[in-house]
């Protein structure tokens, strides 16, 4: 008999560190990832796919950009804002930025009021993050009037390129999406968080499981995320 | 027993033992159709496919007729005929292959290959089942939609999938075309985090990584690539979308149609053969490495003999999926590129031989000196190795640049991709269904017919492909309507071709046997009994056959060994059951 059947699962753990100590964890018995519940393990499965569209997203977007012989817009002339009769370039770009990083700040204190099982910093905190998320896409949809009143069009704008109106609706479209979504999850968690169903063990209208403060932390992963999509976008399109 | 064996486990947080409460259905709607056990979901896919998978087979007989016969039939126009082999190559890679092997072997087999009772999120299964059928029903309304389907190719390429010369350009073909495609990968995704994580965390005691089937392995490494594989796909979707709809250039450079100049201008059409490539080379090994995995499991099953080099088939599919992220652009070497690119991608081509030569080669050895019961599924499992060699060795010759240019778009490419990712993954679809059937009816499917079936199938493959690839060393280019009198193409290539839609049809018939059999031995196919082949994996030794809500009855199955103790000496009987202990003077 060529190959010998594996030892058993106990005799396998204990390695002396290297590539077959790495093998030994991943491959453990039960769990890759050990005390990591399933909604965690499958909120990072859905963002690390979540992290390939909006790379193809960016990408294309600068394959367009780099690739198009018509001069490009300057972002910071066409995201400026005349407050007071001064031109301040990216001043809304620079607030909504600061929102939503703000609201990763909160979203990670309720994580924590949560764990503690204190139940209105928790809920008052998610929606304080929800309320930031909501006034970020405010401020988007601000934005694309103003820009669509200054003859902005997917498919054409009066300064340069039209791939620039394309990539522009397409990604802040999509990213205000996520936030739209994330916003909803929040306040529906913090409703559930509020009528004390994670300590009720109430079960969830569709899937009709029981709900559990690690919830919390998994809309928080979605939430970060989503900020951290922003960075970016910031930094690839208005930066650029 | 299992806390004595394995100390370890006692550790596992309590948290984690809310989480295996079961959905309990309440009337026939949720436990039939709007089921959220995977088993019946598993059924429910494999069912929707091959129901799809029945319209590509029909578009695949027509084409055939035109090429064998071209002239005698005034209903398939160009146009028609384009239509009928864009939607045959998207039925059958993504609609058929990708949900039947994901959606169906997956859902059926990993919550059972491993001791789970169900996949982690049942609800979120059930919803990617119906986001399927709801893409499913989007892609056939085309066929009804004015001006029918897109006939782009089943690769899509713009500028001319949305130009008015195209089928379904300016209709709405090429819109449906593309919501289908997104409606698709989303519930495609809800369904594969399902795996994904079943796989990671949900197995049962004793069942580490390296103790699991190889079909889970490559079901598993398949739905990680596909995760992120598809959202490539689903951009290029989107952003063609946007240029047909909203007149956006993502992808169309300006251009004149038909004398007019078109508002289009300043797009990348490159842009999406590179997003659909990134897509659509891991494609094929979504396909393929869930056939690698069931046909290793057949092949150990029904030569009786332990798998040749298990570790290293785990890492040989491990090291494909990771591979064909870098090959995609062997798609587009007449697309013009850099040389450098070229010699990359060749390089990085060629690389994938060797582990696919490993699998091979296992595969093989696993054979040698076996006690090889040459029933259906094993037939249907050699019937794999062999197409598989044939059209893998083809795509040495297409990987390499120099050879691939003057073979590109001609015969030899179809015959390539059918070879390799047509008829050899169908083959082991039939194999699995042979040998799974038993479990999921509790019936044997019938000998006789499945052995006309694998010979009509097996044989005519071949004699419908391997004569493609003269053709395409002749310069008969694919996608051609009519490829009419040309000088390089002499009249026994039209003979052939005759020769070749004449077999098509006989295969094609030869499939509606397959599908008898389905439905008699549902009835009077001989009882099965819960472990017919005497394999060692799980989902065999359930308490009931087929196996009810929950799989395994009260107590989930502890494992004690691999899945490939076949005709191990000394052993009471040729195989021993993963969840068998061992015996105290075995025990370490």
């Amino acid at each position: 008999m060529p190959d010998v059947a594996p030892a058993p699962a106990t005799e396998i753990a204990p390695q002396t560190g290297g590539w077959p100590s790495l093998v030994a964890d991943w491959s453990a018995d039960r769990h890759a990832f050990r005390g990591v519940s399933w909604g965690k393990a499958m909120m990072w499965v859905f963002l690390l796919s979540d992290t390939f569209v909006f790379s193809c997203f960016l990408i294309g977007y600068m394959t367009v950009r780099m690739s198009t012989t018509v001069p490009w817009p300057n972002p910071s002339e066409v995201f400026s804002l005349e407050v007071g009769g001064t031109n301040f370039p990216l001043l809304l770009i620079a607030i909504m930025t600061f929102v939503l990083i703000s609201s990763s700040g909160t979203m990670a204190m309720a994580v924590n009021f949560a764990y503690r099982r204190d139940r209105l910093r928790t809920v008052l905190l998610m929606l304080a993050t929800a309320f930031f998320g909501a006034t970020f896409v405010g401020m988007q949809a601000f934005e694309w009037t103003k820009l669509i009143h200054e003859g902005v069009r997917p498919w054409e704008n009066p300064w340069g390129a039209p791939q620039f109106g394309s990539a522009f609706f397409m990604i802040t479209g999509f990213h205000g999406t996520h936030v739209t979504i994330g916003v909803i999850f929040l306040l529906i968690v913090a409703r559930k968080a509020w009528r004390g169903d994670f300590d009720t063990g109430r079960k969830g209208f569709f899937t009709s499981r029981s709900g559990r403060w690690e919830i919390v932390e998994i809309t928080g992963l979605y939430w970060h995320f989503v900020d951290l999509v922003w960075v970016f976008i910031f930094a690839l399109f208005y930066l650029w | 027993m299992g806390e004595a064996v394995h100390p370890a486990n006692t550790a596992i947080p309590h948290d984690h033992a809310e989480e295996v409460e079961l959905y309990h259905p309440h009337s026939w709607w949720t436990r039939y159709v709007f089921s959220q056990d995977a088993k019946v979901i598993g059924v429910q896919y494999s069912l929707t496919a091959i129901g799809i998978g029945l319209v590509a087979l029909v578009l695949s007989w027509l084409m055939r007729l035109q090429l064998g016969f071209p002239g005698t039939f005034d209903f398939i126009d160009p146009p028609a005929y384009y239509q009928f082999i864009t939607m045959h190559g998207m039925i059958m890679v993504v609609y058929l292959l990708t949900a039947l092997f994901l959606g169906g072997f997956g859902n059926y087999l990993i919550p059972l290959m491993l001791g789970a009772r169900d996949m982690v999120f049942p609800y979120v299964n059930m919803l990617s089942y119906w986001v399927y059928v709801l893409a499913v029903l989007v892609l056939v309304a085309s066929f009804f939609a004015p001006g029918g389907p897109t006939g782009a190719g089943w690769t899509l390429y713009p500028p001319q999938a949305i130009l008015s010369g195209t089928p379904g350009g300016q209709d709405w073909g090429i819109i449906l075309m593309l919501l289908s495609l997104a409606l698709f990968i989303i519930g495609f995704t809800m369904g594969g985090l399902n795996y994904v994580v079943t796989v990671l965390q949900a197995r049962t005691r004793g069942m580490t990584l390296m103790r699991m089937p190889l079909t889970i392995w490559g079901i598993f490494t398949a739905t990680v690539m596909a995760l992120l594989a598809f959202p490539a796909l689903f951009v290029g979707a989107v952003m063609m979308l946007l240029d047909r709809l909203l007149g956006t250039s993502f992808f169309m450079p300006s251009l004149v149609e038909m004398g007019q100049q078109l508002k289009y201008g300043g797009g990348s059409p490159i842009l999406f053969q590179h997003l659909f490539w990134f897509f659509g080379h891991p494609e094929v090994y979504i396909v393929a490495l869930p056939a690698f995995g069931i046909v290793s499991d057949l092949i150990a099953t029904h030569a009786r003999r332990n798998i040749f080099g298990y570790r290293m088939m785990v890492w040989a599919i491990v090291a494909i999926g990771a591979l064909s992220f870098v090959v995609w652009a062997h798609h587009m070497y007449v697309s013009g590129m850099n040389p450098y690119f070229g010699f990359f991608f060749a390089t990085t081509t060629l690389i994938i031989a060797i582990p696919t030569a490993i699998k091979v080669y296992n595969w093989l050895l696993t054979l040698w000196r076996g006690d090889i019961h040459l029933n259906v599924p094993m037939l249907f499992a050699l019937g794999f190795i062999v197409t598989f060699v044939n059209g893998g060795l083809t795509g040495l010759f297409l990987g390499n640049v120099v050879v691939d240019v003057p073979l590109s778009d001609t015969m030899f490419v179809v015959a390539h991709f059918h070879m390799v990712m047509g008829v050899a993954p169908i083959m082991v679809i039939y194999g699995g269904i042979y040998h799974w059937y038993p479990k999921i009816t509790g019936r044997m499917l019938d000998e006789t017919m499945g052995k006309i079936h694998f010979w009509v199938t097996f044989l005519g493959a071949y004699l419908i492909f391997f004569p493609m690839h003269y053709l395409g060393l002749l310069g008969v280019p694919r996608r051609y309507h009519d490829i009419g009198q040309a000088a390089f193409v002499p009249d026994s290539a039209h003979t052939l071709n005759a020769f070749i839609s004449v077999v098509a049809l006989v295969v094609g018939a030869a499939q509606m046997l397959f599908l008898f059999n389905l439905a008699w031995s549902l009835r009077r196919g001989r009882q099965a009994g819960p472990n017919p082949w005497g394999a060692t994996t799980l989902e065999w030794q359930t308490p009931e056959t087929p196996p009810g809500h929950g799989n395994f009855g009260p107590e989930l199955p502890v494992v004690h060994r691999w899945a490939y103790d076949y005709s191990v000496p000394g052993a009471a009987r040729d195989f021993i059951p993963q969840n068998e202990p061992d015996p105290a003077g075995r025990a370490a």
